[in-house]
């Protein structure tokens, strides 16, 4: 049997080099090994604790005040977890509170930062931070005007289109923990809409994807959306149409 | 027209045959999302009792989507067999219920039948059945579809070998085939779901791995699931197509948001039948359904999302598929909540593509954000095993990269066939057998067939 499994780790070896699927996983009767089965369990419950992990807005916060900006603290419809995975519509809306906090903040600027939960708060409580550290500094440069930099707890990505509206924002950009899946569960996404206003559909965005240290890096990422934001205000449009010019950025 | 039942001094009145189906249907989130789920437990159960007391004649008169607007409707109402029909023509949906549970009822006489129900029927009958009369009436009817071998023999299981990889990587996708085809996996299809839906990388997934089947003389089919467009464009480009793959949707106007329509349907389908690359039949379609699509793309008419999804089998039904599955737990918990309203759902769905006629097989699935895990999928494995499913997924250790879901692996299909005596479809057993996968009794053998590994191993180091 040592050396049919010898055999078989070798042959294995070679093939996993080409893909990270569970494959030569061996068996027992019928079933997975009990090593790779917890391996297994342990990935799909970094991704569970991840769809219940709550945006850590105090440290957010805190790490925010380098940016000498205006904070506030936003909530969708969606009241709770179980609520916001049963309800998209609920956490694409920002609740009564929330649209009575940003009256009192509105002045026209170009760029809103919106940081939200989504499906992954893990996501975001770890690498929005370290984008937005390189990002914010390059707008400024660029003598974009930022609004008041939003934390929202159980949003969605169109929510960003209601705040981007409140605030009369030109743009808007909303970083958002993407749906963990066994390989990663602090994958974070950053979505980009010119002129956002509420109805807008996934079409008239631009998404970068992956976002996290294992993935595209915040600097990567930062690189990535600063063309966007350029590209975007020049031809005032943002998605499908903007997506066009994509090559560029394979530099 | 209007439908009422009283219960006690209460009175419930449902506005059309839609609104009656959809407060009769079994609670899911899709249709609390939708705004058209039953209010209250008890509202649910008179809507139920109404639906019951309905003659089935009664779908005939009254389309749930215009006959004007919809094709859909019209390819249900003019394909119906008014003949087959005869045989319960003068029943209720409660009566059709019992007749289709009673012994009297057997496989032969459902396959006659079945042209004579329509999607409506089978989903209405359906929200009066508990899972146990789902998997009871299913386990009665045998849907036997061929192309280099038999799918859905009564005692055998088949898998579909789902070997994706995130950008599509020749090698990492011939890898994980290597273990599936070790593992018995891949007697359905060996099918992919393309990271892109590029021609010429398409193309390029399609030559390799019928030059692979094609080397190990595998008696099955191999398939990228890409659009039917690019597919009819590769056949024009003389790529080897075995099936043609396309995702469908239960209204006209879901089927424009997947790009398609029942003319492109029929072109694809006759491109693909031209081809007679199958050996023992000419079943070349393979479909993919899913409660909830209908409503993502606010398509669904106000209609409950399990009728919408039988619509799909009128479609699928008119082109004689080998394969056909539900991928009930994709979706996300917005329309299927947890394990058990997968589990539902995905016995519904099997139950009604068998009793319209349809080889069916189910993706046994969930992501992430479900309220479910490996258990529930355990759970439905069995049902489904017992119900007589045609094939599931087989996906190395349950994890698909490219999709980022969980489905079933390949090691549960071996599970399945030990526990409950099932075999992989003959043509293939006996495929495994020659080359050493399996002993003579069908199981796998614990030593290796070290010719075979060698043969397999020399595809990396060409």
């Amino acid at each position: 049997m040592d050396e049919i499994k010898a055999l078989d780790e070798i042959f294995f070896a070679q093939l996993k080099e080409f893909t990270a699927a569970r494959i030569g996983l061996g068996r027992t009767g019928s079933s997975i090994p009990v090593k790779e089965s917890l391996i297994f369990n342990l990935a799909h419950a970094h991704a569970r604790d991840a769809v219940y992990s709550e945006l850590n807005t105090g440290k957010l916060a805190e790490s925010l005040l380098e940016f000498d900006l205006p904070i506030v603290h936003l909530h969708s419809k969606a009241a709770y977890r179980v609520q916001y995975l049963q309800r998209p519509d609920l956490g694409r809306q920002l609740d009564d509170v929330s649209k009575d906090i940003l009256e009192s903040h509105l002045h026209h600027s170009d760029i809103v930062i919106v940081i939200a939960d989504g499906l992954s708060a893990t996501a975001v409580n770890n690498n929005a931070i370290g984008l937005l550290k390189i990002l914010v500094p390059q707008l400024q440069t660029a003598g974009l005007t930022i609004a008041p930099i939003c934390l929202v707890k159980q949003g969605r990505v169109a929510i960003a289109d209601d705040i981007g509206a409140a605030l009369r924002a030109r743009l808007a950009i909303i970083l958002i923990g993407e749906r963990p899946g066994l390989s990663a569960a602090d994958s974070m996404g950053a979505y980009l809409t010119y002129n956002p206003r509420p109805g807008l559909t996934d079409e008239a965005r631009n998404c970068i994807s992956n976002i996290r240290p294992h993935g595209l890096s915040a600097k990567q990422a930062a690189k990535k959306i600063f063309y966007l934001v350029q590209e975007s205000f020049k031809r005032k449009l943002s998605g499908v149409a903007l997506k066009d010019n994509a090559g560029a950025l394979n530099d | 027209m209007a439908y009422q039942h009283t219960i006690g001094r209460r009175v419930y009145k449902f506005g059309d045959l839609k609104t009656l189906l959809a407060k009769a249907s079994p609670y899911r989130s899709g249709d609390v999302l939708a705004g058209l789920s039953a209010e209250s437990y008890e509202e649910r159960v008179a809507a139920q009792m109404a639906l019951a007391d309905l003659p089935l004649k009664r779908f005939l008169e009254e389309a749930i989507i215009p006959y004007e607007s919809d094709e859909i409707t019209r390819l249900i109402i003019d394909n119906h067999n008014i003949i087959a029909f005869n045989l319960i023509d003068t029943l209720t949906v409660g009566e059709f219920r019992d007749w289709l549970l009673s012994d009297d009822t057997t496989a032969g006489v459902l396959q006659n039948v079945s042209t004579g129900i329509t999607p409506e029927m089978a989903a209405a009958v359906s929200k009066l059945m508990r899972n146990q009369d789902l998997v009871a009436v299913s386990n009665k009817i045998e849907v036997v579809t061929r192309f280099r071998d038999t799918i859905g023999l009564k005692g055998r299981f088949s898998t579909r070998l789902q070997p994706n990889h995130p950008t599509d990587d020749p090698r990492g996708i011939a890898a994980s085939m290597i273990d599936g085809l070790l593992l018995g996996s891949g007697d359905a299809v060996i099918g992919i779901n393309p990271a892109t839906d590029s021609l010429a990388e398409v193309g390029n997934l399609l030559i390799m791995m019928d030059a692979l089947r094609q080397q190990f003389d595998i008696p099955t089919q191999t398939c990228v699931l890409s659009h039917i467009t690019t597919t009819v464009e590769l056949i024009r480009n003389g790529i080897p197509v075995d099936l043609c793959f396309q995702s469908i949707g239960g209204t006209e106007k879901s089927n424009a948001s997947f790009g398609i329509n029942l003319a492109l349907l029929d072109e694809a389908y006759d491109a693909t039948l031209s081809l007679k690359r199958g050996s023992i039949g000419q079943n070349v379609m393979y479909f993919e359904t899913g409660q909830g699509s209908e409503l993502s793309a606010n398509a669904n008419h106000g209609v409950d999302q399990q009728t919408c999804e039988a619509r799909c089998y009128a479609v699928a039904r008119k082109y004689q598929p080998l394969l056909v599955n539900t991928v009930a737990g994709f979706i996300g918990p917005e329309y299927l909540y947890d394990g058990k309203q997968i589990t539902r759902a995905a016995l519904e769905d099997h139950f009604c593509g068998k009793l319209l006629g349809l080889p069916m097989g189910a993706d046994i699935c969930y992501t992430n954000h479900a309220e479910a895990d490996q258990d529930d999928m355990d759970n439905l494995l069995v049902l489904l095993g017992v119900a007589g499913c045609n094939f599931i997924m087989g996906i190395p250790g349950s994890d698909d990269i490219m999709l980022n879901y969980q489905s079933t692996s390949f090691h549960d299909a071996i599970y399945l066939r030990k526990v409950l005596g099932l075999r992989p479809a003959p043509e293939f057993e006996q495929w495994l057998s020659r080359q050493g996968i399996t002993d003579e009794k069908g199981n796998l053998n614990s030593r290796r067939n070290a010719e075979l590994l060698n043969k397999m191993k020399s595809l990396w180091t060409k």
